[in-house]
């Protein structure tokens, strides 16, 4: 990319002009990037009145020193490459840094000869123009970021978009890396998943900076449709720089008697921002929502999440938990919405806070708005500290106290962890945790 | 379960009445400084009150409605066209014989005197915004506990009342609040000396009459060190064609090892809007309590609260609310710990019947440095109909190590095999409904004083008739 994009910030309206002339996109996309800056020009800033960023630390949302990202030099591609190691097997794989990819390794020919189409995003919008125009962002985003959402589909040129036809299951995960590189860099990530009937697919997106000390800001945002009896898992694990801003939006729809289950892992940014709509639309239909969050030092995590039961016979089930250590924050504003005829609905919410310093601070919203009356609902939420007997249990044995504090975290939160039913992800997951410890302690 | 079901069509004949209106003292339709300035010369009022009315006025005008969270339903109210000051222009009676007939007719109806009065220990019932009856019963006099009007109290106590009066609600708390400082008259200001333990509970009924007519009570209730008292809220009000506002403002101080008692059973016409800011300030060891019952009302919000202010105290909200056709109880707790050692409780339950919704909001908050402070919060929703509607929105803060707090809440609805195994047994299908939500907040309804948990129970009976069948 030229230096013209490289000058404007992210918030400028030169931005959108200077990309239009330089990126290869279709006419009716480039339409859609105008109508959704105006978009983003004519929403107001969130504030912290606003109820959907209630407890949230809105002057960090500042957009004024973030610029695009450019093209990466030879020596971070390769550093970026050498570093994008993930699991051990993987089905195909991803990596971008900023709005650039970087490597691509495709599916099976088997996998590709029964249809499953895995492709950067602006070749979908050429190649398979009518599944990318009915399903990329076709759901408001409503959890508060509507904003930045119009920002995200004003500036986004790239991401992934991976289709899996009917009947077809993929053992491995699919692998994404999306780096961010350069000081003020910016990136915006973007996953269109959309399954067929009966098919079954596992995604995991890496969110990494190459610097931990850059500044940076991403906005992401995620369109996950799980078709009739389709089985989709997505898996996010966020490790972004410490000082990186990010926001990340996605929309879960899930058809009739498919199941739709995520796990979201924040270890790095300052503030990081996510929402997760998850839209239960058919009968039968199951979503499980997982979260895990170890926040140290100055880091906000605000986590915003609607189950929304739309169709008869359906079932959610929300487990988020947070470690906080510091002066760290963690906000979860929750919601089980049951609309009118949605009888039958089996919803459970549950946040767990775990404060280990006397500075750290959890703030807990979950919420139920039923409107109909054949259903069982239940949610909890709470905020407590290390169990003085189970510390003490561990100490008489001989393990070391910041040892035992450990122990007692991961054990905490290998719950939420263990609930994805695949090893060698939590495995994976439960590497990155015990990583952050070890830096952190 | 699987009901279809008619609206329900509650017995409201026990309030349902009215008597001619003989106002005296008439501020007329609609708020200005000329209001505040009528009221005050009324009421003779020192120049400090007609002061803190001014101030009341000014952020009333400046706050915006709160319907960025709240229903939008409060755009209905007309705040011109309130009347927001009526007297009947007689001043507090001290015997009945001095109460005037046709308002003696009202109560007995609503059957406040005769048998509750032996019962009750003082009995200040107010009809429109006037104490027209306010009686103490001797013993309890003579214990030096106070027990008088907001307007007499303010003026005849001022050593006394002036030191709390707005300080645990501030003007400026919200929009109700202000409006309520603005324009506020009647209400019960009563101080129990240290050490007093008073036996029986003292009681008040409100009524509101006069149609378009607010009532803005103010209550003020302070328990010296080491006293006790239980003070009951009732109230029942006419049906009229234009809607009413009720907006009061109830502060409670609890001192040194103190415990006081607040209950209330709002049982106002389905017209009314019912906006109230309740909160009580626990100093070391002492405890409040609010008991909580909402069954009136078109839309209620009213989210009492305790601030923990000194360490060991607790605060404790335990709430019924009970939303038929049109109605929208938003009700709740908040809980602000500022010392160590505080618990809180709040055990919130709620019944939707036909088309009715019931919201619980909440607010936990537990600042850092704190240890050893704990909160449970429960909310159980039922829902009786497949057009019923319930919310939860609680918020909780936690900082620090040390504390403990937990929340949990359920939806559900009147299991299906009880109602079959009742009505197998010979009852009709609405009198196994009833039962069964009776048994839903028995637990609760045990808690309240033996002669509300009766009315209660009742009360419960009359809003389920007809919702099945």
């Amino acid at each position: 990319m030229s230096a013209i994009a490289h000058d404007e910030t992210v918030n400028s309206k030169g931005i959108l002009s200077g990309l239009l002339e330089l990126r290869d996109l279709p006419d009716w996309f480039r339409e859609q990037q105008h109508a959704a800056w105006e978009k983003f020009e004519s929403i107001p800033r969130p504030t912290r009145k606003d109820q959907p960023w209630r407890f949230s630390n809105v002057d960090l949302l500042d957009l004024a020193p973030f610029k695009l990202s450019g093209t990466v030099s030879d020596q971070a591609r390769a550093a970026i490459l050498e570093q994008s190691n993930g699991l051990d097997e993987v089905a195909a794989r991803l990596v971008f840094a900023g709005d650039q990819l970087l490597e691509r390794d495709v599916v099976s020919e088997q996998l590709s000869k029964r249809g499953v189409i895995f492709q950067p995003l602006e070749r979908a919008m050429v190649e398979h123009a009518d599944l990318f125009r009915k399903y990329f962002m076709s759901t408001e985003v409503s959890l508060g970021s509507a904003k930045f959402a119009a920002l995200h589909q004003a500036l986004v040129s790239t991401g992934t978009f991976l289709f899996v036809p009917r009947g077809v299951e993929i053992d491995q995960p699919i692998e994404i890396f999306h780096w961010l590189a350069g000081e003020n860099a910016t990136v915006f990530p973007h996953l269109l998943l959309v399954t067929d009937e009966l098919a079954k697919v596992t995604v995991i997106e890496h969110f990494r900076s190459l610097d931990r000390n850059q500044r940076g800001f991403a906005c992401g945002v995620n369109d996950l449709l799980a078709g009739p009896g389709a089985k989709v898992t997505y898996v996010c694990a966020q490790n972004w720089g410490d000082n990186v801003v990010a926001l990340q939006m996605n929309t879960t729809a899930v058809d009739h008697d498919a199941s739709a289950m995520s796990l979201n892992l924040n270890l790095g940014s300052r503030y990081s921002r996510f929402e997760s709509l998850s839209r239960l639309v058919g009968e039968g239909a199951r979503s499980d929502l997982l979260a895990v969050a170890v926040a140290t030092n100055e880091q906000e995590f605000d986590a915003r999440t609607l189950q929304d039961h739309i169709s008869p016979h359906t079932a959610s089930d929300l487990l988020y938990k947070n470690a906080l250590d510091d002066r760290a924050r963690c906000t979860f504003g929750g919601l089980i919405r049951v609309e009118p005829h949605a009888h039958f609905t089996d919803a459970y919410q549950k946040v767990r806070n775990l404060l280990l310093s006397d500075d750290s601070e959890a703030n807990s919203m979950p919420g139920l708005e039923i409107l109909a009356d054949n259903v069982r609902c239940t949610h909890g939420a709470t905020s407590g500290q290390i169990n003085e007997e189970e510390m003490f249990y561990l100490r008489s044995r001989g393990i070391p106290v910041p040892v035992a504090q450990r122990l007692i975290v991961t054990g905490f939160l290998n719950e939420v962890v263990q609930r994805l039913d695949q090893a060698a992800i939590a495995d994976y997951l439960n590497q990155l945790i015990d990583r952050k410890f070890a830096h952190s302690r | 379960m699987k009901t279809e079901t008619k609206a329900v069509d509650i017995d409201r004949d026990k309030g349902d009445f009215a008597y001619p209106e003989v106002h005296v003292r008439d501020a007329g339709r609609g708020l200005s400084e000329k209001t505040i300035h009528y009221i005050s010369d009324v009421k003779e009022d020192p120049d400090w009150v007609r002061e803190f009315r001014l101030r009341g006025l000014k952020t009333f005008l400046e706050k915006p409605l709160p319907t960025h969270w709240a229903s939008k339903d409060l755009e209905a109210i007309d705040f011109d066209k309130i009347r927001y000051y009526l007297s009947p222009g007689t001043g507090a009676k001290r015997s009945w014989e001095e109460v005037p007939d046709d308002i003696k007719r009202t109560f007995e109806r609503l059957g406040i005197p005769e048998q509750e009065r032996k019962f009750l220990a003082g009995v200040e019932a107010q009809f429109d915004s006037e104490a027209v009856y306010s009686n103490i019963k001797k013993a309890v006099g003579e214990q030096g506990v106070i027990f008088v009007g907001s307007t007499e109290g303010l003026k005849n106590h001022p050593e006394i009342f002036r030191k709390w009066f707005g300080k645990v609600i501030p003007i400026g708390d919200n929009k109700f609040s202000a409006l309520n400082s603005a324009v506020f008259s009647g209400g019960s200001f009563i101080y129990v000396p240290p050490g007093v333990k008073v036996k029986h509970p003292l009681q008040a009924y409100f009524r509101i009459n006069a149609e378009s007519f607010g009532q803005f009570e103010r209550t003020l209730i302070i328990a010296d060190e080491g006293s006790e008292v239980t003070y009951m809220e009732g109230c029942t009000a006419p049906k009229f064609e234009t809607v009413a506002l009720h907006s009061a403002v109830v502060e409670l101080v609890a001192l040194k090892g103190a415990k006081l008692q607040y209950i209330t059973v709002q049982n106002w016409s389905s017209n009314v809007f019912n906006l109230v800011t309740k909160r009580g300030l626990a100093h070391e060891d002492a405890e409040i309590k609010w008991i909580d019952c909402n069954i009136g009302s078109r839309l209620t919000m009213k989210y009492p609260g305790v601030v923990l202010k000194g360490r060991k105290s607790r605060g404790e909200v335990l709430s019924i609310a009970l939303a038929n056709n049109g109605q929208h109880q938003d009700t709740g707790a908040k809980m602000i710990h500022a010392a160590d050692e505080t618990t809180s409780n709040i055990i919130s339950k709620s019944i939707s019947i036909g088309t009715g919704r019931a919201t619980y909001r909440g607010l936990v908050h537990v600042p850092k440095h704190l240890k050893h402070c704990k909160n449970n919060t429960e909310c159980d929703a039922l829902l009786i109909n497949a057009t019923s509607r319930t919310d939860t929105y609680p918020a909780i803060t936690v900082r620090g190590t040390g504390n403990s707090v937990q929340h949990e809440a359920s939806v559900s609805q009147v299991s299906a095999e009880q109602i079959f195994y009742m009505q197998q047994r010979g009852l009709t299908e609405a009198q196994a409904m009833s039962l069964s939500v009776n048994g839903f907040v028995n637990d609760l309804v045990r808690q309240f004083p033996m002669e509300y948990s009766v009315e209660l129970k009742r009360l419960i009976e009359l809003e389920m008739e007809g919702s099945v069948g």
